[in-house]
């Protein structure tokens, strides 16, 4: 293989470091309007009445747009209105809109809107909203439009249920010999791309709807704008060029509504919207929260025999994408283990937060955090070495996973492998807390992880290749490019596929819903996989026209032909054939007749044999594999001060076969950073009446340079058969384990149970004043 | 220059970026940032805050980094800008490619232009000293890593980055600043 596994160079590096690059907020038109947003300053409110009179005789304004006689929306349940109608659910829900001519005008009518709200109960935690005397957020639940794969539970706050039921706990139970038993939680926060949401719209007199946006699934905006407003589907388009990142964050559909909306009410004119830093943080939906009990029992010699779960997910005031992200937690319950008898109650609660959308592991990170920590616990407990737990519990080909899928050495990455390596790497046998003197302590926290993808069973991913005159080929799918470098991998395996040099094959970044093949949509670590499968299925197709071509001009069987070197050429005579520019556009011979014409490879994939879960028992095949991996953290704790210093951060990740290590390794750090800033830092504060009081990148602190640990990471390559080259998965996976891993070093540092998120010093402190008084670990 | 309470009457000034003067129209409360992307069409430098927190929107200005949006554009008024757009085939953006320093791309410009910024005043800076210069920014994709593999690239080659030293270029009448890089 020239072009698989090697570190070339990213085809969008160079318009990225030129500032050429465009995204969706760097276009700028004469005629455009700007839509500015009057938010929510409440958790939960009635809506008594909205002053729009100064607002709309302001100068330059074109619309004031409240909510009412909008549909209601949401991709499973339809429970959410665009604009909020009569009642506010979460802090910085949009009451109306304004349009104006300059953003600063529309910001000065936004300012002059008065609304008068009655303030409403608000719930703050998934436990509070399950209680049976809470408020209900949404008393129509039963009514709302839905999906046939969704269970609200009418008169609760249950946006939906997912019960897995594996095994009988009975006898799980009784083999147990030890038992552990632990709750856990985290609040919802944030993505923070550094790209806020952007979208734009215009509405031509034919009917036709364009929208320009900032996102992670075009072709669910084409859909959902469809089903919602009642337009064909085909006379939707939707264009999206380069994200300033997504992290999952970017995959829900909102601000187009918004846009659509205004440019509705402002005769079909251009408009644009964009968040601001704080409107993305509270309005656009935010990463899920969670609170989890977890039982988990295992004989004298440490196999694990039972598991009781609750997960109980802060979905926000809305269900969105909640109750996938909620499904999929279900999905992977536990860690990567072998466990027979697995009972888990994944529950989708409404609060009065901001609503969720997915993020970087979909749910998996949150999950882990709840199941590493028991797995710490129930070593501690045992007194076995926590890494020894894990290997000798460690899934493989042969195991059955919670939702009951029959694994095999291509369904599953190697863990045992993974975790031998990271043993080494972490020099585990030197001590896994290690006194430094002088108030440091030095320790070190491992979590195992999985993931598989949750997507649509049908969903769907197609690849054009387009020839040039010149024999180069236009590469074009719907994968978006939000970072992840997937369009410089399908490059490399369509410069393979077809022995093309890879600088011939020309990436089309942006996407257009009208002209670029479907790709359901850019999440899941799924990119390269199914565009990956439709890219050779297009290289293949195009191959076979180029030797049909030649075989008609030469005169010889089709069988006959061979490829490379840009070449058509005949087996046993390489020297007579047809270069790929002499068929790109047909073939023209010598008296001027041509045949054939332009080379147009086309492909898709589906992933094949996925089913929906049985709502009994959860059974059902969510996805094709289950990428694996084992991360470590070593800590430096102060031990007066509960301050601490991540040292290193190391990653071993079953990545099926790397195709560019440089790509490969940079996803992984990416990710662990992104990990470890959510499990050591990142969290939203909301006060009595559910506001976020940290909506600014200055109280909301991504991680900065100089606070990075070091980052080590590695790969154990066991092929996946069914994707191309064998690779598997690997965009959310280096984020998984990360704060897992970070609050078992801490909580066997400071010799407490950190069980929240984040692991702040004061956290640690509380925990630790706590064990002081008697509660030791 | 008279300029009115009225906060939509606009003024016409001057700027001297990437090297050539331009004049534009602006309403004296509009920010650099926004008159680079929005009057300019110089769309490299990013929004990502208005707050100073993520670095997205840095220019340079006299040689020292500056978040164009915490400047008014009457600020910028003779002083010398570069923006990423004037900066063609640098060593640093050689070497960002080279180490893969960036992924969705959007924090870019700004990390090119404060390592960029950073090596014109200290060709040879210490372990603190990049610390302090690159932590004004974020970038939410990558590790650093690769960022600061890509800088330290340029500061072992010596000053491979194309630039006159500091004290020959040409201060073109600009005014004093403190060593923020703030107007005195
Ligand atoms: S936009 Fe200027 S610092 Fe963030
Ligand atoms: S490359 Fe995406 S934020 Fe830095």
């Amino acid at each position: 293989m020239v072009m698989i596994g090697k570190s070339v160079a990213r085809k969008d590096a160079w318009e990225k470091v030129t500032g050429q690059a465009k995204y969706t907020g760097d276009s700028q038109e004469g005629d455009m309007l700007y839509v500015e947003k009057v938010i929510s300053p409440y958790g939960h409110a009635l809506i008594k009445k909205i002053d729009l009179s100064r607002a709309r005789q302001l100068a330059g304004v074109k619309a004031v747009i409240t909510g009412g006689n909008l549909p209601l929306t949401g991709e499973e349940i339809r429970d959410r209105y665009p604009i909020a109608y009569k009642r506010v659910r979460y802090h910085g829900e949009v009451v109306a809109l304004v349009v104006a001519d300059t953003p600063k005008r529309a910001r000065q009518a936004a300012d002059t809107i008065h609304i008068t709200y009655a303030p409403l109960p608000v719930i703050n935690t998934p436990r509070q909203a399950l209680d049976p005397k809470a408020p209900l957020i949404h008393e129509d639940l039963g009514q709302y439009k839905k999906i046939s794969k969704v269970y609200p539970e009418q008169g609760t706050n249950i946006a939906n249920r997912t019960k897995i039921r594996k095994g009988n706990m009975l006898k799980g139970w009784s083999e147990s010999d030890v038992v552990v038993e632990e709750s856990y939680s985290l609040r919802p926060s944030d993505h923070a791309a550094m790209e806020t949401r952007c979208a734009l719209a215009s509405i031509r007199a034919d009917g036709k709807v364009f929208i320009t946006s900032s996102s992670q699934a075009p072709f669910m905006i084409k859909r959902l704008i469809s089903e919602y407003f009642g337009i064909d589907i085909g006379d939707v388009i939707v264009t999206t060029p380069l994200v300033g990142g997504g992290y999952g964050g970017k995959a829900s559909v909102q601000l187009e509504l918004l846009a659509y909306i205004a440019s509705r009410a402002s005769g079909g004119r251009l408009v644009k919207v964009q968040n601001t830093r704080e409107e993305d943080m509270l309005t656009s939906p935010c990463h899920i929260g969670l609170d989890a009990t977890i039982k988990l029992g295992c004989s004298q010699k440490g196999k694990l025999k039972a598991v009781k779960i609750l997960y109980l997910w802060d979905g926000g005031a809305y269900s969105d994408k909640a109750v996938s992200l909620s499904r999929a937690g279900a999905v992977d319950c536990t860690g990567p283990y072998q466990i027979e008898n697995v009972s888990c109650d994944s529950l989708c609660m409404y609060t009065n937060h901001p609503y969720a959308s997915p993020y970087r592991g979909y749910s998996h990170s949150e999950v882990l955090f709840a199941f590493e920590r028991t797995m710490d616990s129930l070593a501690n407990k045992l007194g076995m070495d926590p890494l020894e737990l894990r290997r000798m519990n460690a899934i493989l080909p042969g195991h059955t996973t919670p939702t009951q899928v029959l694994l095999n050495s291509s369904s599953v990455g190697n863990l045992p492998a993974c975790i031998h390596r990271l043993k080494k790497l972490m020099e585990w046998e030197k001590g896994q807390r290690i006194d430094l003197g002088n108030f440091k302590v030095k320790a070190k926290g491992i979590s195992c992880v999985w993931k598989t993808s949750t997507i649509d069973t049908n969903a769907s991913s197609g690849v054009i290749l387009i020839f040039n005159p010149d024999g180069s080929v236009n590469l074009v799918s719907g994968v978006i490019e939000i970072g992840t470098g997937s369009k410089t991998i399908l490059a490399q395996i369509v410069s393979e596929r077809l022995k093309i040099n890879l600088e011939k094959v020309k990436v089309q970044m942006k996407v257009n819903t009208q002209s670029t093949p479907e790709h359901w949509k850019t999440v899941a670590s799924r990119g390269t996989f199914m565009a990956g499968r439709a890219a050779l299925q297009a290289a293949d197709d195009a191959i076979s026209q180029l030797k049909h071509l030649a075989s008609c001009v030469l005169r010889a069987p089709v069988e006959d032909f061979e490829i490379g070197g840009e070449r058509v050429f005949l087996r046993d005579d390489p020297s007579k054939g047809l270069s790929y520019k002499e068929l790109a556009y047909g073939y023209t011979y010598p008296n001027g007749n041509a045949i054939g014409g332009q080379i147009i490879g086309r492909g898709h994939y589906v992933l094949r044999h996925l089913t929906p879960l049985n709502p009994e028992t959860g059974a059902g095949k969510p996805g094709p594999e289950w990428t694996v991996g084992a991360q470590g953290v070593e800590v430096e704790l102060d031990t007066r001060e509960y301050t601490y210093r991540i040292t290193k951060s190391i990653s071993v990740i079953d990545a099926g076969k790397v195709m560019n290590p440089k790509m490969a390794e940079g996803q992984i750090t990416g990710a662990m950073s992104m990990g470890l800033a959510f499990g050591g830092r990142e969290t939203f504060y909301f006060d009595d009446l559910g506001r976020v009081m940290n909506p600014q990148l200055r109280t909301y602190r991504p991680l900065r340079y100089g606070e990075n640990p070091e980052y080590v990471c590695e790969f154990i390559e066991t092929p996946q058969k069914d994707s191309p080259y064998g690779l598997r998965g690997l965009g959310e996976h280096g984020l998984l384990g990360m704060p897992a891993a970070l609050g078992n070093s801490l909580s066997l540092a400071a010799g407490v149970h950190l069980n929240e998120l984040p692991l702040l010093p004061e956290l640690i402190w509380r925990k630790r004043k706590g064990a002081d008084e008697g509660d030791l670990l | 220059m008279k300029i009115s309470k009225d906060t939509y009457q606009k003024i016409t000034i001057k700027l001297k970026i990437n090297g050539e003067i331009v004049e534009t129209d602006i309403h004296v409360s509009d920010l650099l940032l926004n008159v680079l992307r929005d009057k300019l069409g110089l769309t490299g430098a990013k929004p990502g805050c208005l707050n100073g927190d993520c670095g997205a929107c840095t220019v340079i200005m006299n040689q020292k980094p500056m978040k164009s949006c915490l400047l008014l554009a009457i600020e910028a008024i003779r002083e010398e800008i570069t923006t990423i757009e004037g900066l063609l085939n640098s060593t640093i953006q050689k070497e960002f490619v080279n180490h893969f320093a960036f992924q969705c791309g959007y924090c870019t410009p700004g990390f090119v232009m404060v390592s960029h910024a950073l090596l014109m005043n200290d060709p040879n800076p210490d372990k603190k000293t990049v610390i302090e210069w690159l932590s004004s920014n974020i970038c939410r994709c990558t590790g650093y890593q690769e960022i600061e593999k890509a800088l330290y690239s340029v500061i072992k080659g010596g000053n491979a980055c194309g630039l006159k030293p500091k004290n020959t270029v040409k201060s073109n009448g600009a005014k004093k600043t403190d060593e923020t890089g703030r107007l005195n």
